[in-house]
């Protein structure tokens, strides 16, 4: 018998965040919006569907594969690999045909919401339009059928275009530096913290420390914990900003860096930036720059320029590559001139006769070493550097104008009546490109959670914003809008919301038990983790 | 809008927020935007100066591979509601992406024969080094112990990790082509945290996973880790995903955690990525697996249905004492990959590799054959394997290139090692049918034939 017969796991102590509402709408209400809530009890079309996998499907035999013929000399199978290291029992595959294989995935694809069926205001995402030229671009056989390892002089066009891309990058961030290694944001960071601890060895020096703002994304954290360093939180003011104060008690010889994302997950630009370069800088440390917010500042403000060392960029934010409902994406790093000996190899160089390489030990590196195999996410290169050459500089000053203009605008719509009273904005009175608004007053007022209101959005078309973070905020909603989306469906995003918390005051079990028109309703994640069923039982 | 927000211009929101002294006050350097048609002539130009394997008969392999990719795929990743979502954080209205990584999961436990997957890593070389923290984590020793038979990258990538969270590597030289067996147990001590090998090996060679797995486990007890002073050492094994659809499985060897590059599984090539890395376990490794794992629930009117589960592992809810700073990593190259091995099917996977495995064989017997090459190593191997050639690799391979022909990875050039000089590695695919390795074979001959002569002047 298999290991894998057993499809029992033990009990995990999965703490997982919200309990599942399990009380049905009051029946017969009459909805504000009309026909949105549908009634327990009246299934749509897809939640009649139960959900079966791939492995549940099809039938002994049934294929879509085709293998070639075998056009060589037949050898006894023990000569080729004897039984010893051969594998047993084959894999329990599905057995399926195409149109089976095709039917399933799109049926799948049917139970997923996605940015180019609606609006996806999830902070600190960047969730704009992802155009199709890109895809076109990506998938040319000189793009997709490149094979990592062929020969530079074969290879030109695409050192050309990471080329470019770096250069492009370079002169948004201020920084002349870049490696387009690191596989997504997560990895850009660790890459960062470990350049800053190879600078700081390298001068002879221990440090142990990085600081980092409490409205910090969870990546920061875990990633210095993973580089061997400890973090230390640095309080924000009541402004929304780094408590200077604050960060005065806590730089010291020990820290390696300062980790920040400005503007922050608050949807604030740091007043006192320059300030808090100097502090961390009069100590000898250095200043990481997460550009999950970059798409604010784009051609109107500069990490480099902020004294910034470090910058990772999120092409899968700023630079639309597609998200992939979670990956892939890609973290490039620019650095100032003292980090450059650390970065990652291989390193791209241009020589004199203008052709490319790709370096595994140049000439005065003291390199971090290697992050990944090979030069890291072309694919997303490609995508990222057609949209950078569609906009231009000036497009891209545009983007990141318009990101701030409608974030903004949808920010001052719900101050409106009835949303301002319930949902006030968490700190500031302006905005970059995203802001935070608290649930707070809106859960002692009306009976409803963020949750739930998230939940009920869900009704009505529009995913939800971020919720629950950044932590310091009560019952927190992170709204990031983007470039892309039109002054129409701001309003309407805005209208609903209204429409959630009027239709709260009067009865809020609705928000409380929705959604209703989801392919599935509330989710028991508290017993997903209690007792763990992670693959399907085969047999 | 502007009269919504209070404000009189654009610019005042800006110069309300970021102080002056930060200010760019000059235009962007970059070349002016561009209309959709010429931005695809520019990069259409580009991609005309590579050579891809569209243009020539490769045997480039070296832990990326030039398979056939069913036009399904295509589809299925460009369809919006797969490309466009973000992480399913909101279940609801993500059970297909959920779905899909719970297949995902589901097709690789049953391919490494380890009973818990996530839901992905980046790629291959760095799921080595997250494994690494893992073993870490696990046990708190200080040492890896590796395989000179790990790829190169991988090996690079652990040494990049290891010097953060402060840890040493220490690698096991080859004999025969293989992990030599004495040098790892020796290698191998109550410091080891983890053991760390490749299957098949960098250089194409079959590993004897089980004796591997057993000699690191072997003082320390039953060779399960029990009724040992000290813990056996985590046993971490690279895989290919495609060999083991012929070679015993990790789990059945007694490896611990199997990770490995996933692109040979219905992902392209484009220049090394993305795609996705495999990471999965026994189970006493759940609660230090790195990444999102997706669970099996039910909603409030009792249907089946999909959520991110064991979610107390990860950086957005424990922050420094997470498991990994890792988020969602390759959602849509893991679809790719489960969608790949149900086109190919259980009896496909089979074939497939009996198909390479014949055609390998066949490969290195001719190449070998030829005047001025030799193995490297003549144990088994399933879809690569090693030659030596008596000329310079180069200038082979140029002369092979002009004949339309990539003859394979220049072995020293890729390692960096001594021992490597004039070594070939050289891939074989579905796509690379006889016609094309005879071809190879005669060319091969020739260059090197050529070479010869112009090393050693008569």
């Amino acid at each position: 018998m298999s290991i894998l017969d057993d499809n029992h796991l033990h009990a995990d102590p999965g703490i997982e965040s919200h309990h599942p509402v399990t009380h049905a709408p009051s029946n017969g209400h009459s909805n504000p919006i009309g026909a949105v809530a549908v009634a327990a009890g009246s299934p749509t079309p897809l939640q009649r569907q139960a959900a079966r996998t791939i492995f549940q499907k099809g039938a002994p035999g049934r294929r879509a594969f085709q293998c070639p013929e075998l056009d060589v000399p037949v050898v006894d199978p023990e000569e080729l690999l004897p039984a010893r290291l051969r594998r047993g029992e084959p894999a329990r595959l599905p057995e399926v045909s195409e149109p089976e294989i095709v039917r399933h995935y799109v049926g799948l694809s049917k139970r997923n919401f996605d940015l180019d069926s609606g609006f996806y205001p999830l902070g600190s995402c960047t969730m704009k339009h992802n155009p199709r030229l890109h895809e076109r671009a990506a998938a040319l056989p000189g793009h997709a059928r490149l094979h990592p390892l062929q020969d530079p002089e074969r290879s030109q066009g695409a050192l050309e275009l990471m080329w470019n891309l770096q250069q492009a990058l370079a002169e948004i961030s201020g920084l002349a530096n870049v490696s387009l290694q690191p596989s997504a944001g997560s990895h850009g960071e660790l890459a960062g913290v470990l350049l800053s601890r190879a600078f700081h060895e390298d001068r002879g020096e221990t440090r142990t420390k990085v600081l980092t703002p409490d409205t910090a994304h969870g990546t920061n954290p875990a990633t210095v914990t993973m580089a061997g360093l400890q973090v230390v939180k640095v309080a924000t003011d009541e402004h929304g900003g780094i408590d200077m104060e604050d960060l005065r008690a806590k730089a010291d010889e020990q820290v390696a860096c300062l980790m920040l994302t400005n503007p922050n997950t608050l949807g604030l630009f740091d007043p006192n930036i320059a300030e808090v370069a100097e502090i961390v800088h009069g100590v000898g440390a250095t200043l990481y720059y997460d550009g999950a917010n970059l798409n604010a500042v784009m051609g109107l403000s500069r990490p480099g320029d902020m004294g910034f060392d470090i910058v990772h960029f999120n092409l899968h934010k700023s630079f639309t590559q597609p998200h992939g409902g979670g990956g892939p994406g890609s973290g490039p790093i620019a650095v100032s001139d003292r980090i450059a000996p650390f970065l990652p190899v291989p390193i791209l160089t241009r020589h004199e006769d203008g052709s490319f390489s790709l370096e595994q030990d140049p000439e005065g590196s003291k390199s971090i070493g290697r992050l990944r195999g090979f030069q890291g996410n072309y694919g997303c290169f490609v995508r990222s550097y057609a949209y950078i050459c569609s906009l231009g500089g000036d497009g891209l000053r545009d983007a990141s104008e318009v990101a701030v203009l409608n974030a903004n605008y949808l920010l001052a719509c719900l101050r409106e009546e009835p949303v301002g009273e319930h949902l006030p904005l968490a700190y500031g009175e302006l905005c970059m490109h995203e802001f935070v608004l608290s649930g707070g007053p809106m859960k002692r007022t009306l009976g409803i959670k963020t949750l739930d209101l998230a939940k009920r959005l869900l009704d009505f078309g529009f995913h939800p914003p971020t919720v629950y973070f950044p932590l310091l905020v009560e019952e927190a909603l992170m709204i990031e809008p983007t470039e892309t989306e039109t002054k129409e469906t701001l309003d309407s995003f805005a209208g609903a919301l209204g429409a959630i918390l009027r239709e709260a005051a009067e009865d809020p079990t609705i928000a409380a038990a929705a959604p209703f028109t989801t392919p599935v309703r509330r989710l028991d994640e508290v017993g997903a983790a209690k007792n763990p069923v992670i693959r399907e039982t085969l047999t | 809008m502007l009269a919504a927000i209070g404000v009189s211009s654009l610019q005042e929101i800006f110069d309300r927020q970021i102080p002056e002294d930060v200010r760019l006050r000059r235009d962007l350097d970059l070349p002016a935007g561009r209309s959709e048609q010429d931005v695809y002539e520019h990069l259409r130009e580009l991609a005309s100066r590579n050579v891809s394997c569209e243009e020539e008969i490769s045997f480039l392999g070296a832990g990326m591979y030039d398979h056939y990719v069913p036009a399904l795929i295509d589809m299925l990743t460009e369809r919006s509601e797969f490309l466009t979502p973000y992480t399913p954080y909101q279940p609801e209205i993500s059970q297909g992406g959920l779905q899909v990584m719970f297949e995902y999961q589901t097709a690789i436990s049953e391919l490494t024969g380890l009973p818990v997957s996530n839901a992905s890593t980046y790629e291959g070389p760095s799921a080595v080094a997250a494994a690494g923290y893992l073993a870490k984590l696990h046990n708190q020793r200080t040492r890896f112990v590796v395989s000179a038979g790990l790829h190169p990258h991988s090996i690079q990538t652990l040494r990049t990790y290891a010097h953060g969270y402060g840890m040493d590597v220490v690698e096991v030289p080859l004999r025969d082509g293989v992990t030599d067996s004495d040098a790892w147990a020796a290698a191998i001590d109550g410091d080891t945290s983890a053991a760390i090998f490749a299957q098949p090996n960098f250089y194409g060679a079959v590993e004897d996973a089980a004796a591997l797995s057993a000699a690191a486990k072997a003082g320390n007890g039953d060779g399960n880790g029990n009724g040992a002073a000290v813990p056996a050492p985590v046993v971490i094994c690279q895989v290919d995903p495609i060999a083991l659809g012929i070679l015993a499985t990790p789990g059945e060897c007694g490896v611990d955690v199997a990770v490995g590059e996933g692109q040979p599984l219905g992902n392209r090539l484009d220049f090394g990525g993305p795609s996705f890395g495999l990471f999965a376990a026994r189970e006493e490794y759940l609660r230090r697996m790195p990444g999102r794992i997706a669970g099996q629930t039910t909603d409030v009117d009792g249907r089946r249905g999909f959520v991110l589960t064991l979610q107390t592992r990860e950086q957005h809810i424990r922050r420094e004492k997470a498991t990994s700073n890792i988020c969602t990593a390759q959602a849509l190259n893991a679809l790719a990959g489960v969608v790949y091995l149900a086109w190919l099917g259980r009896r496909g996977l089979v074939e497939l590799g009996e198909l390479l495995l014949a055609r390998t064989h066949y490969a290195r017997e001719t190449l070998s054959a030829i005047e001025g090459v030799e193995k490297l190593h003549s144990g088994p191997v399933v879809r690569e394997f090693a030659i030596r050639l008596d000329a310079d690799v180069a200038a082979v391979r140029r002369r092979c290139a002009e004949q339309g022909i990539n003859a394979g990875v220049d072995l020293q050039a890729l390692t960096g090692r001594p021992e490597d000089a004039g070594g070939l590695l050289v891939a074989i695919t579905e796509r690379r049918s006889r016609a094309d390795i005879d071809r190879l074979a005669g060319v091969l001959a020739a260059a090197v034939a050529a070479e010869r002569r112009t090393a050693v002047p008569a």
